[in-house]
C-alpha cells in the first residue's frame, strides 16, 4: 500500500481524500455528486432486474460497479442513459433531472457509455467511427451536408482530435481499416475512445476489459485513471477484483438488483455481505483473498 | 433472327426511359435502404404522390403541371412522414409492413371508382402533359438517337452529348480502375485512362444503336439530367458528416444514439428525402407518357426498383445508376430475343415437343422468370452488386 500512496496522481489523491469521511453503506451521500439515483425499480416480467433505492456517484472519481453476473449492472446503465425506461424511480445527472430525456440527450449533457457487448462500427473505418463521435457537428444537418464550407474547418479540428486519441490508445496504425478487421480488444479501446469524442463528463463503461488481453488491460488501466487526471468521472463495471483495486477510488457492489455495499476498495475487500454475495455466486474461490 | 433489332432494344432500354425513372427511384431507395438500412417497400408509393401531383395539378387546375412539382414534393413529405412516424423508432421489420401496406393504400385509392372523379379511377388522367409534349424541341413522330454524330442531332446537341459520355466516362473508369487496381495504386493513372477509354468506347458504339421517339427523347434528356445532378448531391450528402450518421445508424442505431444523435430524427430525413427523389421519378415517367395509370405504381414495381439496386450495388450511388440500366437492358434483350426466335420459328416456340411460346404475350412472362433468375444468380455469387465491396460485405456485424 505504501507504494500505491506515492504513484497515486494528483486529482487521485484528492478523489480519495473526498471519499475518506463517507461511511460505507449501500446509498450514502457523497459531497459532491455528478449522478444521484432514487427508487430505481426495472422489472422484466418476474423478475426485479434493478431495485436501487438511493445511489450518488462522486464527481471526479473512478467507482467501480461490481457484482455477480445478472445483478442487474448492465440494466442500471440502461436505465441511467435512457436506453431503457425504470418502471419507477427518479434520477439526476450534474443536478438535472434525466426522467423523459431521450436517450441523445444525455450524451449532449456530457454522459456517455460503452455496451458490454461492442458496438464498433464494422463496415466503417476506424477513424470515420471516431469522427462520428464528436458533437455539435454543423455539418451533421442535411442542409450543411451539401456545403462543405460550412464544415470543412471543423471536420479538420475533429479529425485532429481523433487522431490525438487514436494515437494515445495505440489505434493510429488501423485509422484506416475498417473496424470490423481490429480484435475484440481494440474494438472496446476504440469504443472507448469514441465515447471520449463527446467530450463527456461523465464515463460509463460496461466491462470494458472483457476479452482484452493481459498486456493491453496494464495500458487500459493507466487509460482510465488517465481519463479522471483530466478531470472526467468514471464508473466501470468490472469482474477483476485486482483491477478493481487497483484502479478505483469507491467500489459499489450489487447484488440480485439491489446496492447490497459501497466503500473504499480495502473496505470491500473486507466486508462480508460482499464475500457472501460473490462466493455465493462463484463457488468457493474467493475472488478477494490476495488483497 | 435479326440481331440488329435485338441490339438497338437493348441498347435503347439501356438509356431508354424505363432505365431513367428506375435510375431516379432507385437513387431514393438507395439513400433509404442502402445507406440508413431502412426497410422501404413503398417506393412505389412515393412514386404516385409525383405522378398523381403533376397528373392533377395540370388536369383540375387548368395550370402548366409544372406547378405540380412542389406539390409533388409536399406529397411524398407528408406520406414519408405518415410512413415513419409511427414505425421508426420500432423495429426494422415493421416498417418494411407499413410501408408496402401504405404504397398499396395508394394505389387502390387512386384507381378505386368512389374517388374517380378525382383521380381518373383505373383509367388515370391522360394527356396532362401537353405544355411538356408540344414545347418539345424534338418533332414526336421522328426518331433521335443519342450518338453525338447522328443525323437527327443538331451541334449543340453533338457537343451535350460528347461532354456527358466524356464526364461519365472518367467517373466510371475511375471506378472501374479501382476495382481493377485493388489495394496497389501502382499505375493507377495508367489503369484509369485504359477504362476511362474503354467506357467512352461503350458509349459511342452503343448510343449509335439508341432510336427513340420525340417525346421521349425529350424526357430521357431532362431525366437523365436529373439524375445526374441528384446522384452528385447524394455522393456529396454522403460524404458530409450527416451522411457519416446515416451510415452508422445502417449499423448499429444503439452506437450512434449513445454519441448524441437523435437517431428518429435522422431515420425521418432519409426516409423523406429518398421519398422525394422518388417522387421525381413518378412525375418523370408521367411526364414523358403524358398520362398517369394506378396500375404502374403497385407492389411489383418497388421490387423490380429494388432489384435493379441489388444489381447495381447498394451504398454506391454508381450502382443506383447503372443497375436500372442493366436491368432494363436484360430485359429487353430477353424479350427482343424471344421475339425475334418466335418470328423466325413461324410464331411458337417448342423444345422437345414442349409448346413454350406459342403467342407474343408468352414472352412477358419468361422475362419474369429471368427477373427471378437474376436475383437468385446475384445473392449466390455477387451479393454485393455488381459495383458494391465485397470486403465490407464479409465484415461481419458484431
Ligand atoms: N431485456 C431484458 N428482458 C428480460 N430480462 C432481462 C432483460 N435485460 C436484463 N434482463 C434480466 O435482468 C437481470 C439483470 O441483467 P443485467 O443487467 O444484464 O446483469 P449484469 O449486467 O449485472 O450481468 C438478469 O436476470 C437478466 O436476465
Ligand atoms: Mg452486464
Amino acid at each position: 500500500m505504501a507504494t500505491d500512496e506515492q504513484t497515486l496522481s494528483e486529482t487521485a489523491r484528492i478523489a480519495r481524500a473526498a471519499l475518506a469521511n463517507v461511511a460505507p453503506e449501500p446509498g450514502v451521500a457523497k459531497p459532491d455528486p455528478i449522478m444521484t439515483a432514487e427508487g430505481v425499480r426495472r422489472s422484466f416480467g418476474g423478475i426485479t432486474a434493478v431495485d436501487v433505492e438511493r445511489v450518488e456517484i462522486q464527481r471526479g472519481s473512478i467507482t467501480a460497479l461490481i457484482g455477480p453476473n445478472g445483478a442487474g449492472k448492465t440494466t442500471f446503465f440502461n436505465l441511467m442513459t435512457a436506453f431503457d425506461t425504470p418502471d419507477t424511480g427518479k434520477w439526476w445527472f450534474d443536478g438535472k433531472d434525466l426522467e423523459g430525456v431521450q436517450a441523445h440527450k444525455t450524451a449532449d449533457m456530457g454522459m456517455v457509455r460503452t455496451f458490454q457487448l461492442t458496438k464498433s462500427l464494422t463496415k466503417m473505418s476506424v477513424i470515420e467511427n471516431m469522427k462520428l463521435g464528436a458533437t455539435g457537428q454543423k455539418g451533421e444537418k442535411w442542409w450543411n451536408g451539401l456545403l462543405p464550407f460550412t464544415w470543412l474547418a471543423q471536420e479538420r479540428e475533429i479529425e485532429a482530435r481523433a487522431d490525438a486519441l487514436l494515437a494515445r490508445f495505440k489505434l493510429d496504425h488501423m485509422r484506416n481499416e475498417y473496424a470490423g478487421t481490429l480484435s475484440g480488444g481494440q474494438r472496446k479501446l476504440l469504443e472507448m475512445s469514441r465515447a471520449l469524442m463527446t467530450n463527456p463528463k461523465l464515463v460509463m463503461l460496461d466491462e470494458p476489459m472483457a476479452g482484452v488481453n493481459p498486456a493491453l488491460k496494464q495500458s487500459l488501466n493507466q487509460h482510465i485513471k488517465g481519463l479522471r487526471d483530466e478531470g472526467m468521472t468514471v464508473l466501470f463495471v468490472e469482474h477483476d477484483m485486482d483491477m478493481v483495486h487497483d484502479i478505483s477510488d469507491w467500489v459499489i457492489v450489487m447484488a440480485e438488483g439491489m446496492i447490497i455495499a459501497e466503500g473504499t476498495p480495502d473496505q470491500i475487500s473486507s466486508n462480508p455481505a460482499v464475500i457472501d454475495a460473490y462466493l455465493g455466486a462463484h463457488q468457493g474461490k474467493s475472488l478477494l483473498e490476495d488483497l | 433472327m435479326n440481331w440488329s433489332n435485338i441490339l438497338t432494344a437493348t441498347l435503347s432500354a439501356f438509356f431508354g426511359v424505363n432505365a431513367m425513372y428506375f435510375a431516379l427511384s432507385a437513387i431514393g431507395l438507395n439513400v433509404q435502404f442502402g445507406y440508413a438500412g431502412l426497410l422501404n417497400f413503398g417506393q412505389a408509393g412515393f412514386m404516385a404522390c409525383g405522378a398523381y401531383a403533376v397528373g392533377m395539378t395540370a388536369h383540375y387546375y387548368g395550370i402548366s403541371f409544372w406547378w405540380g412539382v412542389p406539390i409533388a414534393v409536399v406529397y411524398a413529405v407528408i406520406f414519408g412522414l405518415i410512413m415513419g412516424v409511427p414505425t421508426l423508432r420500432l423495429r426494422a421489420d415493421y416498417l418494411a409492413i407499413v410501408t408496402i401496406a401504405l404504397a398499396e393504400c395508394v394505389r387502390l385509392i387512386v384507381r378505386s371508382v368512389t374517388f374517380k372523379k378525382y383521380f381518373g379511377g383505373s383509367d388515370g388522367i391522360n394527356q396532362f402533359a401537353n405544355s411538356f409534349v408540344s414545347k418539345t424541341p424534338f418533332n414526336p413522330s421522328s426518331k433521335y438517337s443519342l450518338y453525338p454524330f447522328a443525323d437527327s442531332v443538331n451541334a449543340v446537341g453533338s457537343v451535350l452529348l460528347l461532354v456527358s459520355f466524356a464526364v461519365c466516362s472518367v467517373l466510371l473508369g475511375h471506378m472501374l480502375a479501382q476495382k481493377w487496381a485493388k489495394e496497389e495504386r501502382q499505375g493507377f493513372q495508367t489503369k484509369w485512362i485504359i477504362s476511362a477509354v474503354a467506357v467512352m468506347a461503350f458509349l459511342m458504339i452503343a448510343s449509335k444503336q439508341t432510336e427513340y421517339d420525340g417525346l421521349s427523347f425529350k424526357s430521357l434528356v431532362v431525366g437523365w439530367i436529373l439524375a445526374a445532378v441528384i446522384g452528385g448531391f447524394i455522393y456529396m450528402l454522403m460524404r458530409s458528416p450527416w451522411g457519416r450518421v446515416i451510415k452508422g445508424i445502417r449499423e448499429d442505431e444503439d452506437a450512434v444514439r449513445s454519441l448524441g444523435k437523435n437517431v428518429y430524427s435522422y431515420k425521418m430525413q432519409a426516409l423523406i428525402l429518398g421519398g422525394v427523389i422518388a417522387t421525381f421519378s413518378g412525375i418523370m415517367f408521367s411526364v414523358s407518357r403524358g398520362s398517369v395509370q394506378p396500375d404502374n405504381y403497385s407492389r411489383d414495381v418497388t421490387f423490380y426498383v429494388l432489384t435493379a439496386l441489388v444489381l447495381g450495388g447498394l451504398a454506391k450511388v454508381s450502382g443506383s445508376i447503372v443497375g436500372p440500366m442493366l436491368f432494363w437492358a436484360i430485359l429487353s434483350f430477353v424479350d427482343a430475343f424471344l421475339n425475334e426466335l418466335a418470328k423466325s420459328w413461324g410464331g411458337h416456340v417448342d423444345i422437345f415437343g414442349i409448346p413454350l411460346i406459342t403467342e407474343s404475350s408468352h414472352i412477358g412472362v419468361y422475362v419474369q422468370v429471368v427477373i427471378g433468375l437474376m436475383l437468385v444468380f446475384l445473392m449466390v455469387f455477387r451479393p454485393q452488386g455488381l459495383f458494391g465491396n465485397k470486403k465490407e460485405m464479409a465484415l461481419d456485424g458484431h
